[in-house]
């Protein structure tokens, strides 16, 4: 079993419901407006837009990075607390209460999805009855990041276990997926073959993020239309046909 | 025979301080410092204890309100504590050069330095050794990277450099210690009969006795003096390169454009025996003229100080120029963006005044026998100090302000906290030395001594000085 996670940054709209959902799901703090000037902002989930054309025919493309578990990742030997190490069902997990904070991780990531608590996060009355029982919030002086919903990925799992059965293909949705009104963003288990993830991930479309470094990421983009020119896309192939077998 | 020019640093064959007869045993002048109390050591102790308190001010602030008290953010996750943890690791690799690779290598000329220069090492190394503690989001748990037995049955990762950092620091922590320790026994001696002569049984004596650890100078203990210090002049040698090739390895086992480099390692240890050497230049001027210290540390060491010095200079800059050399060849893109913020980007003032002052101003100065006297020696150390630190910075925020996804670029600004905490550990250090030389000889009485005794046999049948004296036993 492998988690993994297909985006389809050709139906991505940028309207950032996956980035508040990740926010309310995983209890991440709001820094405010001059904290997010300094490069504090806590979003585990960030919409990167890049222009592609030239003028008159620019478009801009959505492209929501998170955390991309890499199954070699860079991240996992510079802990020196092993405060982050990669589970068997493929998740990159984070260890909050055996981080000593020297931010090695996050110095290794070549993505630049991991995250450092320079505050406590607060939330004051009424505020704190939004916080999710499930995840705790951190302490200041810990990293964090994307952690595919693993509250949500236990509990299915869980659900299944005590059901006696597998956890059904799209069963567990991390909050981002859940709540895309595009339905851009798909999550499954990659090893099996006919999960919606791995049909996707078989498409002529795919790509991965700087896939040239090994990190073998388990998150997986589409990106098919050439919507032409020079810009500043992300790298990816752009085919110009899109014959593939999935819907 | 000698060859005395004025104006040019003497040429005498005898490479050891000038005989004075009224101070045969060099006990006076170089115990000067211990008698009393001596106002000008006591004003430096207390200016550098100011501001060693506020290095204490500041990283108390920062632990009560967190690390956002710092000017980091994404993407400069480190910044100048780290560049400052590096630098002083590398003023830490003085002692090593002076004292153990001249000892080795029979250098008489070394003898008035080693201990100036071992105390230089071991006090950059105590500071250098707490910066990754305050830099720590949770530095109270800064043992979770200590392998320590715990119930819990977890290790640290030993496939971190950081945690090869922990060990290689604490390696050559504890030999420069032994290192430092080793030759001051006899002094401590000397110390020891001082005091008691004055007064039977005072306090003074009794501490210089316990730590003289009951020398009486028998030949079964100088011999087994010298064969410890033998075998750790050795030992020393290779820990002192491992240690800055581990700390060069945080940056080099890292993905990070133009941190990811095979030439990081001998880079970094070149490094910093240069910028030791720098620190070292500057103490001993210091020491020259505030102890009156003139005929120990005299025109010679300078000079032959000096040459080391240009020639780790010139090895430095060769070392660069061949990184950037590569790295602009290369032209790949993730390098090239780092590359260009160096070279005539946002780092460029840096960039630039570190080249200027690393190898510009040392060739120009160095390269003379002029410029190899003790001032002008000294000012140029001063400015490898300044660049030395300019190149740890223009590595470590130069590289994580550029990442990959170039989504994230982000710029940093030190705060009060992080420049206070800097300018701190400067005052630690020269807390610890003022309060050194109060207590211990800074130039080793029995070294200065025994090169005077052997002075006669190492110039048998030399006909012109040479720079340092080849070594007649192992």
């Amino acid at each position: 079993m492998r988690w993994g996670m297909v985006i389809d940054t050709d139906i991505c709209t940028g309207c950032e419901a996956c980035v508040v959902a990740c926010h309310a799901e995983n209890n991440i703090q709001t820094v405010g407006e001059e904290e997010a000037a300094n490069g504090r902002a806590m979003h585990w989930l960030r919409i990167e837009r890049h222009y592609e054309g030239m003028f008159p025919d620019v478009r801009v493309r959505f492209v929501p990075v998170l955390c991309q578990h890499c199954g070699e990742a860079p991240c996992e030997p510079v802990c020196p607390t092993y405060a982050t190490y990669h589970t068997d069902d493929g998740l990159n997990a984070m260890v909050y209460s055996r981080c000593i904070g020297t931010r090695y991780c996050a110095n290794n990531c070549p993505y630049t999805v991991r995250f450092f608590d320079w505050h406590a996060g607060e939330w004051p009355e009424p505020l704190d009855r939004q916080l999710n029982p499930d995840v705790s919030p951190r302490p200041a002086g810990v990293m964090e990041k994307c952690t595919f919903c693993v509250q949500r990925i236990q509990d299915g799992r869980d659900q299944a276990e005590q059901e006696e059965r597998e956890v059904r293909d799209g069963e567990i949705q991390p909050a981002c997926a859940q709540s895309c009104p595009a339905q851009a963003i798909v999550f499954g288990d990659l090893d099996d073959p006919d999960s919606r993830v791995a049909r996707r991930a078989r498409s002529n479309r795919a790509y991965r993020l700087l896939e040239d470094l090994g990190t073998q990421p388990a998150v997986v983009y589409l990106r098919g239309e050439d919507w032409g020119g020079e810009g500043d896309g992300p790298a990816g192939p752009s085919p110009e046909a899109s014959g593939d077998d999935e819907p | 025979m000698s060859v005395d020019v004025p104006g040019r640093p003497p040429t005498d064959p005898a490479p050891h301080p000038l005989p004075d007869p009224s101070d045969p045993g060099h006990e006076r002048a170089l115990l000067r410092p211990l008698d009393g109390v001596r106002p000008g050591l006591v004003i430096g102790t207390l200016v550098s204890g100011a501001l060693a308190a506020l290095l204490v001010v500041c990283w108390g602030y920062q632990i009560r309100n967190d690390l956002g008290v710092t000017g980091l953010g994404r993407p400069n996750f480190w910044g100048l504590y780290i560049a400052t943890f590096v630098f002083w690791i590398g003023i830490s690799h003085a002692g090593t050069l002076i004292s153990a690779i001249l000892r080795v290598t029979g250098a008489e000329w070394r003898r008035p330095v080693t201990r100036c220069a071992e105390a230089i090492t071991v006090f950059a190394l105590c500071i250098g050794g707490l910066f990754p503690i305050i830099h720590l989001g949770r530095p109270w748990l800064f043992y979770y990277i200590l392998p320590l037995p715990n119930e819990r049955l977890l290790w640290p990762n030993f496939r971190s450099p950081l945690v090869w950092d922990v060990l290689a620091i604490t390696t050559y922590l504890t030999g420069s210690v032994l290192y430092l320790l080793l030759p001051l026994i006899p002094d401590f001696a000397i110390l020891r009969d001082r005091a008691g002569a004055r007064r039977a049984g005072s306090l003074k004596a009794r501490l210089y006795g316990v730590a003289a650890l009951g020398w009486r100078g028998t030949p079964r203990q100088w011999h087994a003096l010298e064969q410890g210090i033998r075998v750790m002049a050795v030992i020393i040698i290779p820990v002192a390169v491992s240690v800055h090739t581990a700390v060069s390895w945080d940056f080099a086992m890292a993905l990070q454009p133009m941190w990811h480099s095979t030439i990081f390692g001998p880079y970094f240890v070149a490094g910093a025996i240069y910028s030791g050497i720098a620190m070292l230049l500057v103490t001993m001027f210091a020491l020259r003229h505030g102890l009156g210290l003139q005929r120990y540390l005299d025109e010679r060491v300078f000079n032959n100080l000096g040459l080391l010095f240009l020639a780790m200079s010139m090895i430095w800059a060769y070392f660069t120029f061949a990184e950037h050399l590569t790295v602009w060849y290369g032209n790949e893109t993730a390098e090239m963006a780092v590359y260009d913020a160096r070279v005539s980007g946002k780092f460029a003032p840096f960039f630039w005044s570190m080249l200027v002052l690393n190898v510009a101003v040392p060739l120009a100065v160095l390269g003379f026998r002029r410029g190899r006297r003790p001032l002008p020696a000294a000012l140029v150390g001063v400015g490898v100090i300044a660049g030395m630190w300019l190149e740890r910075f223009v590595i470590v925020v130069g590289s994580l302000s550029l990442p990959r996804l170039d989504y994230t670029i982000g710029s940093y600004t030190p705060s009060w906290v992080e420049i206070g905490v800097i300018a701190g550990s400067f005052g630690l250090f020269g807390l610890l030395y003022f309060l050194f030389l109060q207590v211990a000889p800074i130039v080793s009485i029995w070294e200065v001594r025994e090169g005077e005794m052997r002075a006669p046999l190492s110039d048998a049948g030399r006909a012109r000085p040479s720079l340092s004296s080849v070594a007649e036993e192992s």
